[in-house]
């Protein structure tokens, strides 16, 4: 079975939700919808307080490319336009509207029938899927539409589906592939039009065999569309080690995808292309997992943009007893919440909570050289020789040693038997040595 | 609730600890010891209990009276210096040398640095060789293997097998019982099989990789053989080489130290190739007729510069499309 060639782990699967039907989340009195997601320029708000919102209308415009538009996920009236801390612990701009029944644009298609054909254009897939505002579904949130218009010069030959879900505890893309697979594949077409490519993969580890023989099944009424078994790894959902997984090649540092020819795309995002081009429906919800050792309730949810994470944990039975930490996201790359008054973001993919005893770190101890760091780096790195100088602020140093090809998976975190917060220091350091570069970049 | 951790990111831990590491060292050496004191019997008991108990001894008073930090005594890896030190001894040393041996390991060779971790040298080794250079009689005296032995200094001795092929004389023993480990050496070294066995459960464990042992035995037969072919009847047999001497003992427990071996693949078969070379030359051309231990501490001596100058292979360095 193929997996990228270089590091890697494998932490407990703990997928207490695999197979949980996905449920529709109750809908809330009061969404708050960020204008800003992780990455990208913030939208600029079309609509004012006591405005009257129907479900998908435009309420924040894309401001320049890499930029996504923002609409709402409820019918309502606008209550403020204010900032409110979201997920990363930031504040940032945010529509709060007021939810009044649930009536819908009169252009969204709601039926569940699947609409296999679509004879649009390249040029208006794209325009559509931007009008939508859909962004990578799979965290970090980078506006679609910029993915699907390579630089001039530049072209796809391989689209690849991003199923892998290599965290732990997260279920939302297994189940959504269970009960949308048609539309996934659907979607795949879609995309693979608007890229120009013949050929598209679909990654799954072999964990969620069921996904695997329904997508196959499914495939096989579709042209130039494969569904490819991967060994289970952390990290095989970051972007270069699927695309080494998949195709064999490695994309150079400082690069992009499509300088090796791919495309990658998540299986979320792809459900929500099908969705805006078959459908006209913009992003408004999306998948997530709400689950934890403890959960009372680990489950798949469908939620409303906006909606407050306390409200759809709620739904799930509570946050439970001796709780020390709730993780926005995966347990590997998310982020540790302050509380659940938050709004969900569309690059929410779950609420994970943590035992208290698994949450406090243990007593960090002499590096014992032992270089496990290093043979888990997926980018070939030495994890404790980046600390080291950053603890040292020997920041040309760190980027001599290839600070910025970092992708924080946490790997050397999770792997170091001294318990070093090894991930800590390189982020800060990345942080700092990627100003450096874009101070020098900047003079010249 | 109201009391939430917040941290960055990864929230979860793969449970890995020094002390899983060193207690799994001190595992796969168990086969080892158990040969040792099945050949020298209760000398080898002795040595190994002493070497035990006086290098976690004087890591407790260092660290209580002179560094003055955390204790780190519990972690292990000060019973496994001293059971490396006693490996590599042979089981007829009086008590007090071994207790010497365990202070120079110990004082100079790991806390003198700063403890675990900040240590160039093998610990173990730096105990060792400081023994062999102040006692030479003593510690190129070994007992004759006899099976449940109740002598400790009154043992019968033999000489080993590498003196045999350095001074020309004696039968060299068969290849399986260079295999087993019935021959003179030092008390944990004789038997292939049993060390073997113990880099089996480290390779398994992950607690080690393979680039280092494997480099060095190769090296050291390859080297062996060509230096064989060449004039058999002056140099032995690669297979004689292979499992005779600390050849195997050092290289899957002393190279493979975590703190003075280079921390990337690349590096560790640099490292290794460096041990066997140097290994052979002394053996075959030096005075000593055994090399690993020296060979190793030079090779540590250059980890940093491996370190600096042999890097990873990183992800997108060799581009295929």
């Amino acid at each position: 079975m193929k997996t990228f060639r270089i590091g890697g782990i494998h932490p407990k699967e703990n997928k207490f939700s695999a197979g949980k039907q996905i449920q529709v989340a109750e809908l809330p009195k009061q969404v708050v919808i960020p204008l800003s997601h992780y990455i990208g320029t913030p939208s600029e708000a079309v609509v004012k307080k006591g405005d009257v919102v129907k479900v998908g209308q435009l309420i924040g415009k894309a401001n320049g490319f890499i930029s996504a538009n923002v609409h709402s996920s409820v019918s309502g009236k606008v209550n403020k336009i204010d900032v409110q801390l979201d997920a990363t612990g930031y504040k940032r701009p945010a529509v709060y509207i007021d939810v009044e029944g649930d009536e819908w644009l009169e252009t969204i298609d709601r039926s569940t029938e699947i609409k296999r054909e679509c004879n649009l254009s390249k040029e208006e897939i794209v325009r559509k899927i931007q009008d939508a505002g859909i962004v990578g579904l799979g965290g970090a949130t980078f506006p679609t539409h910029v993915k699907l218009s390579p630089p001039p010069g530049k072209k796809a030959n391989i689209l690849i589906i991003n199923a892998v879900e290599c965290e732990s505890y997260l279920t939302c893309d297994h189940q959504l592939m269970l009960e949308k697979g048609e539309e996934i594949l659907v979607g795949t077409t879609i995309l693979m039009k608007a890229l120009e490519v013949n050929r598209a993969v679909i990654g799954i580890e072999s964990n969620k065999k069921d996904a695997i023989v329904h997508l196959q099944q499914l495939a096989k009424n579709f042209k130039g569309i494969e569904v490819e078994a991967l060994k289970v790894r952390y990290p095989q959902g970051g972007e270069k080690q699927l695309i080494d997984a998949v195709v064999r090649r490695q994309v150079p540092s400082g690069r992009i995808p499509i300088e090796v020819g791919a495309v990658v795309q998540n299986v979320g995002t792809t459900y929500a292309v099908y969705e805006a081009v078959q459908k006209n429906k913009p992003m408004i919800e999306r998948v997530m997992t709400i689950t934890g050792k403890t959960a009372p309730n680990p489950g798949n949810y469908l939620v409303r943009l906006g909606t407050y994470l306390s409200s759809v944990v709620d739904q799930a039975g509570g946050v439970p007893e001796g709780t020390g930490k709730i993780v926005g996201g995966g347990p590997m790359m998310g982020r540790s919440l302050m509380n659940l008054n938050v709004p969900m973001a569309k690059g929410s993919s779950g609420v994970v909570f943590i035992k208290e005893e698994e949450s406090i770190r243990k007593p960090v101890k002499n590096c014992i050289r032992c270089a496990k760091c290093v043979t888990v780096c997926p980018m070939g790195l030495e994890p404790f020789l980046l600390m080291n100088q950053s603890e040292r602020n020997m920041w040309a140093e760190m980027e001599d040693n290839r600070t910025m090809d970092c992708i924080e998976c946490g790997s050397c975190s999770y792997t170091c038997p001294s318990n070093r917060p090894l991930l800590d220091y390189i982020r800060f350091g990345k942080t700092t040595v990627g100003g450096i570069i874009r101070n020098r970049t900047a003079k010249k | 609730m109201d009391k939430l951790i917040i941290s960055p990111a990864p929230h979860i831990h793969g449970g890995d600890s020094v002390s899983k590491n060193m207690t799994g060292v001190i595992i796969a050496l168990v086969p080892a010891l158990l040969v040792g004191l099945y050949f020298f019997g209760l000398g080898a008991l002795v040595v190994t209990l002493t070497a035990v108990a006086s290098c976690i001894f004087f890591e407790y008073l260092i660290q209580k009276f002179m560094l003055k930090g955390s204790s780190t005594v519990m972690d292990g890896s000060a019973a496994l210096t001293g059971l490396l030190l006693a490996l590599n001894l042979p089981s007829n040393i009086p008590v007090w040398m071994v207790v010497i041996g365990s202070l120079v390991a110990i004082g100079i060779g790991k806390m003198s640095f700063g403890g675990l971790g900040n240590n160039p040298f093998n610990p173990a080794l730096i105990g060792r060789v400081f023994l062999l250079i102040s006692f030479p009689v003593e510690m190129t005296t070994w007992p004759r293997p006899v099976p449940f032995s109740a002598a400790y200094l009154d043992a019968e001795t033999a000489p080993t097998t590498l003196a045999m092929i350095k001074g020309h004389f004696g039968e060299i023993p068969s290849t399986l019982d260079l295999f087993i480990g019935n021959m003179g050496g030092s008390l944990g070294e004789i038997s292939a099989v049993a060390i073997l066995i113990g880099l089996v459960y480290l390779l398994v464990k992950k607690i080690i990789t393979w680039h280092i042992p494997v480099s060095i035995l190769a090296t050291v037969f390859i080297f062996t053989g060509i230096l064989n072919l060449v004039n058999p009847e002056l140099y032995a047999s690669p297979v004689v080489h292979l499992f005779s001497g600390g050849l195997m003992l050092g290289a899957v427990f002393m190279a493979t130290d975590y703190v003075t071996s280079p921390m990337n693949p690349r590096g560790m078969l640099v490292y290794g190739i460096g041990i066997g070379i140097i290994t052979v030359v002394i053996r075959t051309f030096g005075a000593y007729p055994e090399g690993v231990s020296f060979a190793i501490l030079i090779m540590n001596a250059f980890t940093p510069l491996i370190n600096t100058y042999i890097k990873p292979k990183r992800f997108g360095e060799r581009v295929k499309i």
